[in-house]
């Protein structure tokens, strides 16, 4: 395919869309999916046929639409309205050409005025619940794959990463490194092979966003990492992709046989010199793959377990070569940055955070799914506004970042959400997993939980980490259960000290911030479960409570 | 699920496709986690005798194989029951009730990790399954089921055919 042949898909597939009465879109991510949109899709498509609108009226499965806890969610007619919990009974409805045959679905149409849908601002997921993620022509319509052809013939690697400089693109993946600057340290290197790597390995417990993206518009981030691949000199990409998410693991090897099919990706691509292959690699259950010498070990064949840094991976990574290691989420913004222009993204968010975040919003909130913001909103339009607040319930903090984040108490509500300031109180942005405890919800117990995670993760390479968090365990496990005495709190303050400053990667380094952030905030709640023995939140069983500690 | 794996691979045509998936990458050891994938959607499970014949084509250390093979917790190296049920303890999950699933799981059928004697039921325990939108969720043979309350697992227990 050239680029001419591009843009003139684009105007074919744009026109045959125009020309359909009706384009109904149905959500069959994995949320959806796992609520019936599969046979919503199918009973759809069968009615279709039943009403004879073949030609003007089609079904297309879409990727995430956002609203999680109202699916499956469909949207139909010439007015497109979006319906929640559809079923296959509304099929009929649905492909009505009359949308008087729509009214007895009016109460549950969702209002795409409200808060949630217009407080978001899409870069990332600008194509989900749009396009069909199984369909390259859906992507090129949406101008897919013209960002890579405007690096390829307008720009000189060189130019590309001074775009993305520009930008002032932080890595998404949690630690929000600049990454210009990783191109750069990529590109500088002279060796004769080097490696793009898409870390797909989403392993925080409460985080759905990368993989929300790979299903829902896989080919963004294909396109992401071709042009990550021209601009540092790379042939060769990976990515990394969780096991257990089979669905964008079959959306991505789809995409990718389409694009090699097409020539966008592989050789020639674009008939231009520029050649770029990427391959999957299926990750096997290790939370710590997500460390990116970790992830390394992974594609290598071996254990994933960490190494020592420096050197760092954009000087010796995989075999050896420079290697560039971004999230998903990194590359699903490259496009969009490359189309509009580095200067445009700087626009949208604050002095230190650029563009957007993916949030998954999940926990006790009204809305939970898939959300994306400008950075610097703050919380409470995060949560009350697009998230609907907390039904039947009192909030009580926000826990951000998974294991290696913190709780973020109700005082802070108004903080603006920057890698800066979640920094400052002891939190991290995280890849952005945002889980909503109410009063219900025990930080002793939430602490426990986390540990227990890093615990069981722990690759077991660095003493501190592997020892540190069975102790740490053990002592938030007896909290638990009033058994701690109060030597117990300075043994966990110390430990959380000695595992961030010895383990070897950042599974151990940042294991204590969830214990350290819930006994900055939330104090009284240790006390009581250790001088009190008991559970102000009524949820630990405190079984041991009564008895005489063991000293 | 799979049909009873057998202790040693035998001669059927999945020792055939587990060959081509390892020349497929040209039996470098550094394909070991693709072969392993491989061999346990063949097998159901990773064997000694499976891995020793891994360890052997692709040329690496049987301690290495085995190593890596314990090392991820997607590879299992029991046979599972004919039925796998796997609770999502992702946070979401977690303060949406998901140990009360747990202790239904281990109360009617076996502790989490371990299959029933009878091989019927595995009962297993995921660390988050990105369906936190749907929680608590659990996976039944593979499908998620959003939104569930013990009551339901009792259900879909009584479905399986488990007392």
């Amino acid at each position: 395919m050239t680029v001419e042949d591009l843009f003139e898909q684009q105007t074919e597939e744009l026109e045959r869309q125009k020309s359909l009465e009706n384009r109904i879109l149905c959500c069959t991510a994995a949320g959806c999916n796992s609520c019936g949109a599969t046979g919503l899709r199918t009973a759809i498509a069968a009615e279709i046929k039943a009403q004879g609108s073949e030609g003007r009226v089609e079904v297309c499965g879409t990727g995430c639409m956002g609203m999680c806890s109202r699916g499956p969610l469909v949207l139909s007619g010439a007015d497109r309205r979006l319906y929640g919990n559809a079923t296959p009974a509304d099929a009929a409805a649905l492909v009505s050409p009359n949308p008087i045959d729509r009214q007895g679905l009016a109460a549950r149409a969702i209002d795409l005025d409200s808060p949630f849908f217009t407080k978001q601002v899409k870069i990332v997921l600008a194509n989900s619940g749009r396009v069909d993620p199984e369909k390259l022509t859906d992507y090129i319509a949406a101008g897919g794959y013209q960002s890579l052809a405007k690096a390829l013939n307008d720009q000189t690697p060189r130019q590309t990463i001074e775009e993305v400089k520009k930008s002032g693109l932080r890595g998404r993946g949690g630690a929000g490194y600049p990454t210009g600057l990783k191109w750069e340290l990529v590109a500088k290197q002279a060796a004769p092979v080097k490696y793009v790597v898409c870390n797909a390995d989403e392993g925080d417990p409460g985080a759905f966003m990368d993989r929300s993206v790979l299903e829902g518009d896989p080919h963004r981030v294909l396109e992401g990492m071709a042009i990550a691949g021209y601009a540092v000199g790379a042939q060769q990409g990976y990515i990394y992709v969780r096991g257990e998410y089979g669905l964008a693991i079959q959306r991505l090897q789809t995409a990718i046989k389409q694009a090699e099919r097409e020539h966008l990706l592989g050789t020639r691509i674009l008939e231009q010199g520029f050649q770029f292959r990427i391959d999957l690699r299926i990750g096997a259950g290790a939370f710590v793959c997500g460390e990116e010498t970790a992830l390394i070990a992974s594609i290598e064949g071996k254990r994933g377990q960490p190494r020592q840094r420096p050197p760092y991976p954009p000087e010796s990574g995989l075999w050896g070569a420079p290697t560039l290691i971004n999230n998903v989420e990194t590359f699903a913004n490259i496009p969009t940055i490359i189309e509009r222009g580095g200067e445009w993204f700087s626009s949208i968010g604050t002095a230190g955070s650029k563009g957007t975040k993916v949030f998954a919003l999940a926990g006790k909130i009204a809305n939970t799914g898939l959300i994306e913001v400008p950075m610097g909103a703050t919380l409470r339009e995060i949560l009350f506004d697009i998230g609907g607040g907390i039904p039947n319930g009192r909030f009580k903090a926000a826990q951000t970042g998974g294991p290696s984040g913190g709780c973020i108490p109700e005082q802070f509500l108004d903080l603006p959400v920057d890698y800066e300031s979640l920094a400052r109180i002891g939190s991290i942005m995280g890849s952005g997993g945002l889980i909503v405890m109410d009063e219900s919800s025990c930080m002793v117990d939430v602490a426990r939980f986390f540990m227990e995670f890093c615990m069981e993760e722990s690759c077991g390479k660095c003493i501190p980490c592997r020892a540190g968090t069975v102790q740490m365990y053990d002592i938030l496990r007896r909290m638990t259960i009033g058994e701690a005495t109060p030597d117990d709190l300075e043994m966990l303050k110390s430990l959380s000290e000695l595992l961030r400053e010895t383990s070897l990667c950042g599974l151990g380094q940042t294991a204590p911030n969830p214990v350290m952030s819930t006994l900055k905030y939330f104090p009284q709640e240790y006390e009581s479960h250790i001088r009190e023995r008991r559970c102000p939140a009524g949820h630990c069983t405190m079984a041991h409570a009564g008895q005489e500690a063991i000293a | 699920m799979s049909a009873s794996p057998p202790t040693a691979p035998v001669k059927d045509n999945r020792e055939k496709l587990l060959e081509r998936a390892m020349s497929r990458h040209q039996y470098s050891g550094d394909a070991l986690i693709e072969v392993l994938h491989t061999a346990q959607e063949l097998f159901g499970f990773l064997s000694p005798p499976l891995l020793k014949t891994i360890a052997h084509k692709l040329r690496l250390p049987p301690s290495r194989v085995l190593g890596v093979a314990s090392f991820y917790h997607f590879f299992s190296l029991k046979p599972k029951g004919e039925h796998t049920f796997v609770v999502c303890l992702g946070t979401a999950c977690y303060v949406a009730g998901a140990l009360g699933l747990v202790e239904t799981l281990e109360r009617r059928c076996a502790k989490a990790g371990h299959t029933t004697p009878d091989g019927k039921v595995s009962v297993e325990t995921a660390r988050c399954i990105g369906s936190c939108g749907l929680a608590p969720a659990v996976i039944v043979d593979g499908a998620v089921l959003a939104r569930i309350s013990p009551a339901m697992l009792d259900r879909e227990l009584e479905r399986i055919g488990v007392q």
